[in-house]
């Protein structure tokens, strides 16, 4: 009934996260996907119909959210010359990259 | 200088109080510049044993003690950590300084700004000795995933420090700063400090502003100070806690006077104890002195009893799949596009990206990344992440039915001391106790305060976690304290 990971699951997970896996990392890495569903299963033994997501604890009550967003204006930023410094490759104004080649 | 002599050479010293430097600064028995130059001298001196700094911001500190020296001899009414040396976890940004968050995908990055606390410590006069080392980009829980080699225990250099913010507790207990700064996403700054046996504190989830802090997980990261005793931690929280505009999960909720607050007496308060905490796994060294904490209390007048936190086991699921997901949108930002490390000769945009996150991280981030872009994937993002923090809200609202029924709960921090470099800790239900102890407090968003809470007969400290509701770090830190105050 579990479902298991396959390896194509795997590499299309580092597809997606723009990572390359070598062929001796891939086994280590369904193990670990497959205690993804394991963790999952375990979840499953709970009721939650009816439970909302909680994503942000300061919604709880007494945890101290801000009950109001802030003003909507305009305020400077950072210096783009600070942070262009940091660019590995730039032409002052943009951050130049190799080209984007179609598949 | 010298630690106590033992058949292991220990580096352990304790720093002053910020009560005793704020004395001598302020009568100018002490001058801030000197006091920079001796902690200086000390980290000289011990930093290629223990590799507890990354960095130094040398002129950056000078300059501040200078001012503080200046402010001394006008007698002029001094800030609150006025030439107090503190040292701050590199996964923080402090403007022109390196700031590696513990990776190579960031070696010789220098932010173009400062993080809120540091403006903050600074603005109190406190004085920026340097960066420190911790697990790649928090990720961990030995300091042993860092990029640049472990950090290793001032108590027993063969031991971890515990991580991810091994280096901010490692240089309080061996006095290479006064007090430091690390950050807590699933216990990293309460585990290291009961390792290297100094205070930590794990404030409410936006109490601190996370503006400036590399992000792992942005439901869960804190920033939280490390000191030698419960009243400075406490004096630490009140200079950096505080709404931030720059932070929009911070809180504008009004910061109390902690360190006046942690001296107030414990009698009378209800202290819970959960039997979930103390099951198998737990070593009997921590246990007893553990009990030893409780039994304290007792004395000092508090009602012990025992409460039910039968939820607790979802806690490592539920923290896994939402930490992780997060961490996996977190990183995506390292590419090699508009800082950090890039791959020289990509043909391609996207080899350029896949190159630089393969040759930048470590294995331990790219496995977590891996699991949390899989937990977030089309089809399963329902199913796993949205179903994690269904349990999460299950969690947290357990604990509050908890603190209804207690001012504070107390479990140990660790089920085990530090261990050995390389070693793990092999017993898995140790290691499935580890997590447990800390991530509940993490997914809830509730605060708590670690303090040293005896040794092992071979001498390893042992923390007592002491956890409180939302915003209540005041009753962490009194209970903190009458613990402290019982181990004299």
């Amino acid at each position: 009934m579990t479902r298991k990971v396959s390896v194509e699951d795997v590499e299309r997970v580092a597809e997606l996260a723009h990572l390359e896996l070598a062929a001796d990392e891939t086994p280590g890495m369904v193990q670990d996907l497959n205690a993804i569903l394991d963790y999952v299963a375990e979840l499953n033994e709970l009721d939650t119909s009816g439970v909302a997501p909680l994503a942000q604890v300061s919604e709880l009550e007494g945890a101290g959210g801000a009950s109001s967003l802030r003003a909507d204006r305009v305020v400077p930023s950072l210096p783009r010359a600070l942070v262009m410094a940091q660019a590995p490759e730039t032409d002052g104004a943009f951050f130049k990259v190799p080209k984007v080649i179609e598949r | 200088m010298a630690g106590d002599t033992k058949t292991v050479e220990t580096f352990v010293e304790k720093p002053a109080t910020l009560a005793r430097l704020r004395q001598d600064i302020a009568s100018g028995a002490v001058k801030a510049v000197d006091l920079a130059g001796v902690y200086y001298d000390r980290i000289a001196a011990l930093n290629s044993q223990l590799n507890v700094y990354l960095s130094l911001t040398r002129e950056r500190a000078l300059a501040q003690a200078a001012r503080v020296d200046a402010m001394a001899a006008k007698g002029d009414p001094l800030p609150p950590l006025a030439g107090v040396p503190v040292g701050i976890k590199d996964v923080l940004v402090m403007q022109g300084a390196p700031s590696t968050a513990g990776s190579k995908i960031l070696q010789g990055y220098r932010p173009p700004y400062d993080a809120t606390v540091v403006s903050r410590l600074e603005a109190a006069g406190a004085v920026l000795l340097g960066k420190l080392n911790c697990d790649e980009f928090a990720m961990g829980s030995s300091n042993e995933n860092s990029a640049y080699g472990p950090v290793r225990n001032p108590v027993d250099p063969e031991r971890v420090p515990g991580g991810s913010s091994g280096g901010s507790a490692a240089a309080v207990a061996a006095n290479m700063a006064v007090c430091t700064l690390g950050s807590d996403t699933g216990g990293s700054i309460r585990q290291p400090a009961s390792f290297c046996g100094v205070v930590g504190v794990l404030p409410t989830y936006g109490r601190v502003s996370r503006y400036g802090l590399i992000a792992f997980a942005s439901s869960l990261d804190r920033v939280g100070p490390f000191a030698s005793n419960v009243r400075d931690a406490a004096t630490m929280l009140g200079v950096i806690a505080g709404h931030d505009p720059n932070d929009a999960t911070s809180s504008p909720a009004a910061v109390a006077d902690y360190a006046a607050e942690s001296d107030r007496p414990v009698e009378g308060l209800r202290i819970g104890v959960p039997a979930e905490y103390f099951g198998e796994g737990l070593d009997p060294d921590v246990r007893a002195a553990i009990e030893q904490g409780i039994d304290s209390l007792k004395a000092a007048g508090c009602t012990v009893k025992p409460v039910s936190l039968p939820a607790t086991r979802y806690a490592i699921p539920t923290y896994y799949l939402v930490a992780t997901a997060e961490a996996s949108a977190n990183l995506a930002r390292f590419d090699g596009v508009r800082y950090g490390y890039r791959s020289p000769a990509s043909a391609t945009l996207s080899d350029m990206y896949s190159h630089s996150r393969d040759e930048g991280f470590g294995a331990e981030v790219k496995r977590r990344i891996l699991l949390g872009t899989y937990a977030l994937s089309a089809g399963y993002y329902d199913a796993y992440y949205l179903k994690a923090q269904k349990v999460r809200r299950l969690l947290a609202e357990e604990f509050l039915r908890a603190f209804a029924e207690v001012d504070a709960i107390v479990t140990p921090t660790s089920p085990v001391p530090a261990f050995k470099l390389g070693e793990k800790t092999g017993d898995p239900l140790a290691m499935y106790l580890a997590d447990i102890y800390t991530v509940t407090a993490s997914l809830a968003g509730i605060c708590g305060v670690t303090v040293p809470c005896g040794t092992t007969p071979a001498g390893l400290p042992v923390g007592m976690q002491v956890l409180a509701a939302h915003l209540k770090e005041s009753t962490a830190f009194r209970v903190a304290q009458a613990v402290e105050a019982a181990q004299t």
